[in-house]
Parts: C-alpha cells; structure tokens; sequence
C-alpha cells in the first residue's frame, strides 16, 4: 500500500508491506521515499504501537482530528494528514472554508454568559458580540473589522463546542 | 485527634487531603457536586456526600448544605483545600457555630488578610515592608492623580478585595488614571461585590516569592522557606520552585523574619503563605497573604521532608509544632508544573481523557485529581495534576522532570505538557532567570526548531492506516480545526 504523509507540509511518500518473518512475525518493508526499511510494528491498542526501527524503540500513540490525526512520540506530537492526491473533497473543503462572509467560531468549550450585539447591527472592529465561560475564564469574541451582524447564533445560556459558528460577519 | 475530616473541595487537593487523612487513621468523608459524582476524590475517600448540583455556588460554595454533610457524616473537623471556601471567613464561622473544627486560621485572621487594605494597615502597624502605595480605599480620581504624583508612574490600581488579576490596570500617566480608575472599580464591584480600590507603585517585571509560615495555637511560628512562583499567565502560576534561584541565605532570613512578624501581627495559626514582590536589588515588599494551604506546597514538603497537610491536621488538633526553626533545613530542590486542561493560547480545554500514561520514577511525585475515561468538567479550575520533581540540585530535579513530562501522555483533551517541555529545557529558565514577564517574553521567542522522529510519526501512520484501525473513539470536546479557522480565531480573538 501506498501512503502520502504530510507533516507540516512535508510529504513522506511509504510504501508499507507486511513481511512476517518466523522470529518476526510484525515485520513489515517499507519504502521511504528511496529507502528501504524493515519496521517491526506491534500494534498495543487502538490507538497505541511499539515500533522498533534499526534497534531504535518508539512507543506511539495516536489521536484522531476529523482533518488528520495526531501522532505522539516520546512527548512530542505530530500532526497527520494522510493525502491522496487525487481526492477532491480536499480541494473542495478548503476552497468553502475562505469563501463567503466571515464566520466567528468559538475558542472553547463552554457556556454563552452574555451576548454585546444583535443581528443586523453595524460593527466597529474590536466590538464584542458574545462572551463564553469555562473553567472559570471568560472569552469575548470581538469583531475582527468594521462589519455587519449578518447572522448571531449565539443565545444566552447556550452551551458552544469550540469551533461552533457563533456569529457571521459580513 | 479527628476521628473523620470533611474535605470540602474537589479536584486534586481533595485526593491530597484524602491520603493524608488515610495516612494518619483518620476517616474522610468527601462532597461532590452532580458533575462529579465519580471524581477521584470521591472514589478515595471513605464516604462521600452529594452537595448539590454542577454551579460551584450551589454545591462546593454552598456553606450549609456543606455543613449538613458534616454532620451527617459525623466528622469532627473540615479541612476546605483552597479556593472555593479556603478564604471564607463566613465559612470559618460557620463551622465554629456547628461545633466543627475549621482547619486553617481563625476567622479575623482570614477577614484581614482577605482586604488587601486592611491587611497593608496591619503590616505597616507590624513595621513589614510593603509596596509603597495607599492603605485606605481612593476617594476620587483626584485623590488618585495627587498620590500617584508623589509615588511616580507607572503605577497599579487594585481592588481591595481582589485576586486573580481582576480589578487591576496598570496606569503610565496622569492621562490614563480617569478611565482607568473608572474601568477598575466596576469590575472590582463585578467580580467582589465592592468597589473599593487603592493604589501602588508598579514595579515591572518584578519576581515573585512566597514564604511558608506554620504557626500552631501555643504561640509558636516557624517559616518554611521560600517558593519562587514567577512563572505565571493571567496572573496565575503555572510553575513553581524550592528554593528560589534568586534568594540566597541572607535574603531568606530576612524574608522569613518579616512573614513570621506578619503571621504573628494577626493571630495566625495553621499553615499560611505571606506573598512577597521582590525586586532587582533584592528588595522585597509584602503583596498579600494566602491564608490557607497553596496549590504549590509541595515543593516546600519536599525541600523540608514534612507533610504539610497533616501538620496542619495535627495543628487544628491542638498539637504543638514538632520542632524550631532551628531544626528545620532544606535539602535538595523541588520545581512543581500546574497541569491545565488547555490549549497553546492558554483557553480551555474540557472534555473525556481517553488515554493516561503517567509517570513515575526517582524524584517524581504526582499529586493528581484525574484518571482514564474522566470527563474534566468545563464548570470548575482547570487545574488536572501537579507534576512535581525533586532532586539533589536545581539542575537534577529539571532534568527528571524533563524525562517525566515526555512520559506523561494525556489524550482526548489538550494540556499545558508541551509548554513545560518548552520551559524546562529554555536557557534562560535553566539559568534561573524568570521574573513574572517570563511567560509572556517566552510566547513570543521563536520555539526551537522541529527535530524529532518525523520519519517515525509518518511510518506509525502508515501502519495504522494499513492496520485498518479507526480510531472511533470520542476526543475531546475541541473540534479538530481548519487552518482557516485557526486563521479566524487568531484575527478575531488575540
């Protein structure tokens, strides 16, 4: 199988086969971009490997991101994308996600304590529009220009995950 | 002694609390609120008792139905952790009325300390060296403009019964002090409920530094040293250490004779914390005291090979202090990083812990309040654990927490891990050289360079892509994002 990896935008092409041997029976050949490797990979869990690599020893762990995954090694973390080049839904999601009116989305998790603005109200940059609680901290969103209310999903009490759209700006 | 303890806080001061109650025969009886029906600290301890719903003020800020769980439970004595109810003077009283012990201070102890300008009066009274600045509340803003002439600018307005930061602004001119003042009393009577505010010198970037006090009901007080407590975000510590790189034995004398002279000055007994600003020149001013036990004591535990929560447990007792200052020394050196649930900008980050792997080891403690399949409430403190390392020098006990941060490994939600990986392995914090603009100097240096086992991260992805493996378990409650709305949220936010 042939995996393109992206890493902070640098792609590793792998092509990974597994290649049990009698006292390896993880083994697998891998094709890094030139190189051949032998990996010995034991799978721990879900989201857990041993990998032993020219007798270097990684434990790894892993999380999934909607948008990739996020891959933990020796305390430092990687971030994942497996591309397939010829996969438009990339394409496209990235071309809906700049276009359009500005959507404000929320930091964090949390609770909306107050709401500055309505709909339909003009805007000066830096005006707040809604405030979220959580762990004790409150987050006003501002207006990052001069703009419009077009759309305020906010309600008071309302309880928001980060990333929720809150309001759109337009 | 108590034969059973209340413990009336959550998290993990509570877990703290528990094992010292264990450790010492004496039962525990934890409280709970909906969101944490089962927390770890209700797990430990003995018995546990629901107080009410998820909002603090309904649950662990609520003093009577807190004390109906005590006598329910029978228990003796409360120990109240640290914030929620630590610095309630109300709650102290409280407790006397229903005939339980409060273990911490006397009530008119916490109620002077707990007003930043009554607690200047008393120092000054006490001849302890204090910001200069005002220790009644301003009139007016001419009031204000007049004493900042004579103090000189930049000075701090602040609001006598703050914390936390709020209630507080830094003003450069005389331009500056009529909104400023104006934006400082409202949100001082937001945040306390009073709108009194005073004013002090600014002194910039200053370090810092805190005294352990512990006085027992006999008349005795001894210090414990100092904990320097310079790296802070919002106001809040994020790292603290024991003993200061910056204090040298000249200066601890000095500083410990003040905090003793201040604890005494109020009647204080229990365990307590006098905060000190010092200077360059090794200057230092009293800033406040913490009249409770601190988030960060165990750096002092270490350091003087003493368990803080039961001395206070055997102080409230009525125990005299096992020993004189004379017979207290510190050995070695102990750094403590705060665990948060939250991202690189410092937001939080609520949600299940799906994975823990936590470290262990030579020099390593770990007071924590979290476990494997918890889900951190959005309603409270994000603090999660307290990771903390010991050593025979400053230099060991960084590097085994260096090695104990990269084998902690929480997963589902986002902590402050790689921020202590950052500063423990920064020149300037391995010199020693933090003040309380350490962080923020820190954020915006560049992080060094990638390094790493790239080449691993993109192998183990492969593998877990050919394995098949989808990972179907919930993360956190933070959406993966776009760098779109990276992009949003850093324009609209920061």
């Amino acid at each position: 199988m042939q995996y393109d990896i992206n890493i902070n935008g640098k792609v590793y092409r792998i092509n990974l086969k597994k290649a049990p041997a009698p006292e390896h029976p993880d083994r697998w050949t891998c094709r890094l971009d030139s190189r051949e490797l032998i990996v010995d990979a034991v799978q721990l869990g879900p989201n857990a490997l041993s990998i032993v690599l020219n007798g270097k020893s990684f434990e790894v762990r892993r999380e999934s991101l909607t948008e990739g995954q996020r891959i933990f090694i020796r305390g430092r973390q990687y971030d994942v994308a497996l591309q397939d080049p010829r996969s438009l839904k990339t394409k496209k999601r990235a071309a809906a996600d700049t276009a359009g009116p500005l959507k404000l989305t929320a930091a964090m998790p949390g609770k909306v304590v107050r709401v500055l603005a309505n709909e339909g109200d003009t805007l000066k940059a830096g005006m707040g529009i809604v405030v979220v609680e959580a762990m004790k901290m409150q987050n006003e969103l501002r207006s990052p220009k001069d703009a419009r209310l077009k759309q305020l999903l906010a309600r008071e009490g309302m309880n928001v995950y980060a990333g929720d759209v809150l309001a759109v700006l337009e | 002694m108590f034969k059973k303890i209340l413990i009336a806080n959550r998290g993990e001061i509570a877990v703290r609390l528990i094992r010292a109650c264990r450790e010492m025969g004496i039962r525990s009886a934890a409280i709970y609120s909906d969101a944490d029906r089962v927390a770890v600290h209700v797990l430990k301890a003995d018995e546990a008792y629901r107080v009410g719903p998820t909002p603090a003020p309904d649950s662990y800020l609520n003093i009577e139905r807190i004390l109906d769980a005590a006598r329910t439970s029978g228990a003796d004595a409360i120990h109240p952790g640290y914030g929620f109810l630590s610095e309630n003077a109300e709650f102290a009283r409280a407790c006397e009325r229903a005939g339980i012990k409060f273990i911490g201070p006397p009530a008119g102890a916490i109620e002077v300390m707990g007003s930043k300008t009554r607690a200047r009066q008393q120092m000054e009274m006490a001849g302890v060296p204090f910001v200069p600045g005002t220790s009644r509340a301003l009139e007016s803003v001419e009031e204000a403009r007049t004493t900042a002439a004579q103090l000189g600018y930049p000075v701090m307005l602040k609001a006598a019964a703050g914390g936390g930061g709020k209630g507080m602004r830094l003003v450069g001119s005389a331009g500056e002090m009529a909104p400023s003042f104006a934006a400082a009393q409202s949100e001082a009577d937001r945040a306390f409920g009073s709108s009194e505010v005073y004013l002090e010198k600014a002194i910039t970037n200053p370090r810092h530094i805190e005294i352990q006090v512990l006085a027992d009901e006999h008349g005795n007080c001894v210090h414990l040293g100092e904990r320097e407590c310079s790296v802070q975000r919002r106001h809040q510590k994020v790292l603290e250490e024991s003993p200061s790189p910056f204090v040298n034995t000249d200066m601890r004398k000095r500083m410990g004779e003040i905090a003793v002279k201040a604890a005494k000055a109020v009647g204080y007994t229990n365990a307590g914390t006098i905060e000190f600003l010092a200077d360059a020149d090794r200057k230092f001013y009293f800033l406040e005291m913490n009249t409770r036990l601190q988030v960060e004591h165990p750096v002092t535990e270490l350091v003087y090979g003493l368990d803080l929560a039961q001395l206070q447990i055997r102080i409230a007792g009525g125990e005299k202090l096992p020993f004189s200052q004379e017979e207290i020394q510190p050995r070695g050196h102990a750094i403590e990083c705060r665990l948060y649930a939250e991202d690189e900008n410092y937001f939080p980050s609520p949600g299940k812990i799906t994975v823990l792997s936590e470290p262990a080891g030579p020099g390593i403690r770990l007071d924590s309040g979290i476990c494997e399949g918890w889900n951190v409430p959005v309603a409270y403190d994000p603090l999660l654990a307290k990771l903390i390392g010991y050593g025979g020098t400053r230099g060991q006990a960084i590097q085994r927490l260096r090695r104990a941060v990269d084998e902690y490994f929480i997963g589902g939600i986002k902590s402050n891990l790689p921020l202590f990986r950052r500063i423990l392995s920064d020149p300037a914090f391995v010199a020693g050289e933090t003040d309380t603009g350490y962080l923020e100097r820190l954020s915006q240096a560049v992080a060094p360079g990638p390094g790493g086992d790239h080449e691993v991260a993109a192998i183990a992805a492969a593998v877990f892509a050919s394995l098949g493996i989808h990972n179907n378990e919930g993360t956190s409650q933070t959406k993966p994002q776009s760098g779109w709305k990276r992009a949003a949220r850093t324009e609209s936010l920061l």
